[in-house]
């Protein structure tokens, strides 16, 4: 599924702009797709993520809602009974929390309850994690919360092109969607024009990133960036690092994370949320069930400390970097077989 | 016997429809509905009664309001404050809010609220911690009894009459005066805290200031409610509704509140009509859903400005008290700006140390961690961390 619009010539464009094309066209496809949140009409949202969309469509397609995410994501799931789709935003990551209830006692359950009778075609959207100096409350990790709950997919783009894309593939699903958008990245530019056709990506599917033989960095969202400038600085070390970036963690790509596993024989999970009881362990359990004698080292995880997120003049010393990253590399007993002498 | 089978259930009984005889109305609503009009005293004959010693309190904390209001936005345009939600045009609220409450009362602010915990008496400085970013809460709640200042919106609501439902069973003379924005009405837990508080008959004062917007959102699109102090009618509290520019008014309401709180009567709901002068936070861009003309039309009831006509009709304004609030209004923003461009001092390893009473292994391994890290940044080794540095204009609470 491509976009119909004439191609022209490819310039920078954000991942915002790329979020907003994706829900114009959805929108413009499909009348039933319906986008509603807190400041979403006139103001296009405060990350400008729904600019222009109430103009072009009206307020009745995308609607500013009273101020209230229980109701927001419950008047949601009443419409999406009704054969509409709902693309809700919720403004903060930790301002989804009023909406919990909604979401793992209707949401997330209602096509398994309903024995398949009420599908839940609505997409989620929450701006999540840190590193945009954001003061309390603004900057959860979330996402364990998410793929704890069955019947969630959990979706999380890293780059332009993908957040057009998942966030197409999302909206397009009849099952519901929390969509991540990594909100340090909402400025990341890419040489994508807004009015090129983008393809869809399909959920599910993870996307290596970068080719390496040495070890595999395991990451998503907001830290592929960091896992890619990490992999460059492993390069003076003699290390030869594949970078894989999940995109989806619900559905989860075991093929394509354990083929990489398999051929370099090491990995590493990289996310900035806490590390007990994040998804970096699930990640990690998987890869040891699946791919255990192909291993030349512990699966291991840079996360995130166990702490709330802590205020913003010091959250450069929680979030996973690229120092932290390769730390955690070299302690994987590089020494064991074919590198030898080169340990931590 | 099954339910179905119960005497007195609708289906079994003939006559007439509708609930039987003995239902009545739990409580008369007349005396709960609010007042027609905002109310005012300002400009009336009933302000020429009020104490001239109020008044001139009143107008020196407004006049230190608007100065530390305009103080702070200067310092998030010098980087000094990550973001500042600013209650220019609304100090009335802020200040009335503080002076209503007793030592022993607790005052649960919003986000936006510092100037109430400033007035209340804690430290500039402190109050500004949060948006600063060097740590979530600058200050001890317990040394003003002013809890944390609250991002998710109305969540405060229910922790004031958690606290105030608990110093009443524990027979303790202890008010809550919570403060919400209009938008914040529509949460849940604005609901749930006015009912709790009703049904407890909790000592607790719901301060609503009406700003009219909600980020961009408009009250018309918020509520349909003819006044937000109309919905404590149906909790069973009285709503009383006042001009939210008009200090001595809102000073009379809320003091009342709270008495009637202090002697056993119950919650109240005060709705306060006030405008949000300037934007949502330095960081939000107005004029996508606002115009000009609207604000002007408020500054033209600007609370300062208001009480000020007061005063001088009144030959309250001399030259020489005049002079003593500007001086004393400087000198606080002369101190904010002093201290505020001085770097707090930043201890990464306090992020350990207030997760649990006690710290746990996991934790001790991961300070560590960050301790030998930190030794080895010291060293000189470079540092690449990723916490890319932000436009504070992201920032928005
Ligand atoms: C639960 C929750 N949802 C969303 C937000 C994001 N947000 C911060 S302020 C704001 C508008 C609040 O409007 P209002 O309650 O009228 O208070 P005001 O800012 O006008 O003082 C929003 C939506 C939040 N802080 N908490």
């Amino acid at each position: 599924m491509t976009t119909t619009t004439a191609p022209t010539a490819r310039k920078p464009a954000t991942m915002a702009q790329a979020l907003t094309r994706a829900l114009r066209d959805a929108m413009a496809e499909d009348p039933a797709v319906h986008v509603m949140g807190e400041d979403v009409g006139t103001l296009g949202g405060v990350f400008r993520v729904t600019d222009g969309l109430a103009e072009e469509f009206g307020e009745d397609r995308c609607s500013d809602t009273p101020l209230a995410e229980a109701g927001i994501l419950g008047t949601a799931v009443g419409m999406a009974m009704y054969g509409l789709r709902p693309v809700v935003e919720m403004q903060f990551d930790a301002f989804a929390y009023p909406a919990f209830e909604q979401l793992i006692s209707h949401v997330a359950r209602m096509r398994n309850r309903t024995r398949g009778a009420v599908a839940m075609p609505l997409t989620i959207r929450i701006p999540y994690g840190g590193g945009i100096g954001g003061v309390e409350h603004h900057s959860d990790s979330s996402e364990a919360y998410y793929l704890a709950t069955p019947g969630l997919q959990v979706v999380t783009p890293a780059t332009v092109e993908d957040a057009y894309g998942l966030l197409r593939a999302s909206i397009a699903s009849d099952d519901p969607v929390v969509f991540l958008e990594p909100k340090r990245l909402y400025w990341t530019k890419a040489d994508w024009s807004p009015d090129a056709p983008a393809p869809v990506a399909p959920l599910g599917r993870a996307e290596i990133r970068r080719r390496g033989s040495s070890a595999t960095l395991i990451t998503y969202g907001p830290s592929l960036p960091v896992c890619l400038e990490a992999a460059e600085a492993a390069r003076a070390e003699g290390w030869d690092l594949e970078v894989l970036d999940l995109r989806t963690l619900v559905p989860f790509d075991d093929d394509t994370v354990c083929a990489s596993v398999r051929r370099t024989g090491r990995a590493v999970i990289v996310h900035e949320s806490n590390g007990f009881g994040g998804p970096g362990g699930e990640i990690a359990a998987r890869i040891t069930e699946r791919c255990f004698h192909y291993l030349e080292a512990p699966v291991l995880r840079v996360a995130g400390f166990d702490i709330p997120y802590p205020p913003p003049m010091l959250e450069r010393h929680h979030l996973p970097g690229v120092d932290r990253i390769l730390d955690t590399v070299a302690r994987l007993q590089w020494e064991s077989r074919w590198t030898e002498g080169r340990g931590a | 016997m099954t339910v179905l089978e119960q005497p007195g259930s609708s289906r079994h009984t003939s006559g007439p429809a509708g609930p039987p005889p003995a239902w009545r109305p739990r409580v008369d609503p007349a005396p709960l509905l609010p007042e027609a009009e905002p109310h005012r005293l300002l400009g009336t004959d009933a302000a020429r009664r009020l104490d001239p010693a109020l008044l001139k309190r009143l107008y020196t904390e407004l006049v230190r309001g608007r100065r530390y209001n305009t103080q702070a936005t200067a310092l998030t345009r010098q980087g000094r404050l990550a973001v500042y939600p600013s209650s220019a045009g609304q100090e009335a609220c802020q200040v009335a809010a503080a002076l209503a409450l007793d030592e022993q009362d607790w005052l649960f602010p919003s986000y936006r609220d510092t100037l109430a915990a400033v007035a209340r008496g804690l430290d500039p400085v402190q109050a500004l911690t949060l948006l600063r970013g060097d740590w979530h809460t600058g200050y001890d709640p317990y040394e003003h009894r002013i809890a944390p200042l609250c991002t998710p919106l109305a969540t405060q609501l229910p922790h004031a009459v958690g606290l105030a439902h608990a110093a009443r069973l524990k027979g303790d003379d202890v008010v809550a005066l919570a403060m919400v924005g209009d938008g914040g009405t529509s949460e849940g837990d604005f609901h749930e805290a006015l009912n709790f508080a009703a049904v407890w008959q909790a000592p607790v004062v719901f301060l609503v200031q009406n700003n009219g917007f909600a980020i961009s959102v408009p009250l018309a699109k918020q509520t349909a409610a003819p006044t937000l102090a109309h919905k404590a009618v149906g909790y069973g509290m009285p709503g009383r509704l006042v001009d939210g520019n008009d200090a001595p008014a809102l000073h009379e309401v809320l003091t009342e509140a709270v008495r009637r709180a202090r002697e056993g009567g119950g919650p109240t709901l005060v709705e306060a009509v006030t405008y949000r002068i300037d934007a949502h936070t330095n960081a939000d861009d107005a004029t996508r859903y606002r115009t000009q003309a609207e604000v002007e039309s408020w500054r033209a009831h600007d609370p300062i400005a208001l009480l000020e006509r007061e005063l001088t009709d009144r030959d309250l304004l001399t030259e020489e008290f005049a002079t003593a609030t500007r001086d004393g209004a400087e000198r606080l923003a002369a101190d904010l700006r002093e201290r505020m461009h001085t770097e707090p001092p930043l201890d990464p390893m306090d992020l350990f140390d207030h997760v649990f009473t006690q710290q746990t292994g996991q934790l001790r391994a991961q300070a560590a961690q960050l301790r030998a890290e930190l030794d080895a940044e010291a060293e000189g080794h470079p540092e690449t961390t990723t916490g890319t540095a932000t436009p504070a204009q992201e920032a928005r609470p």
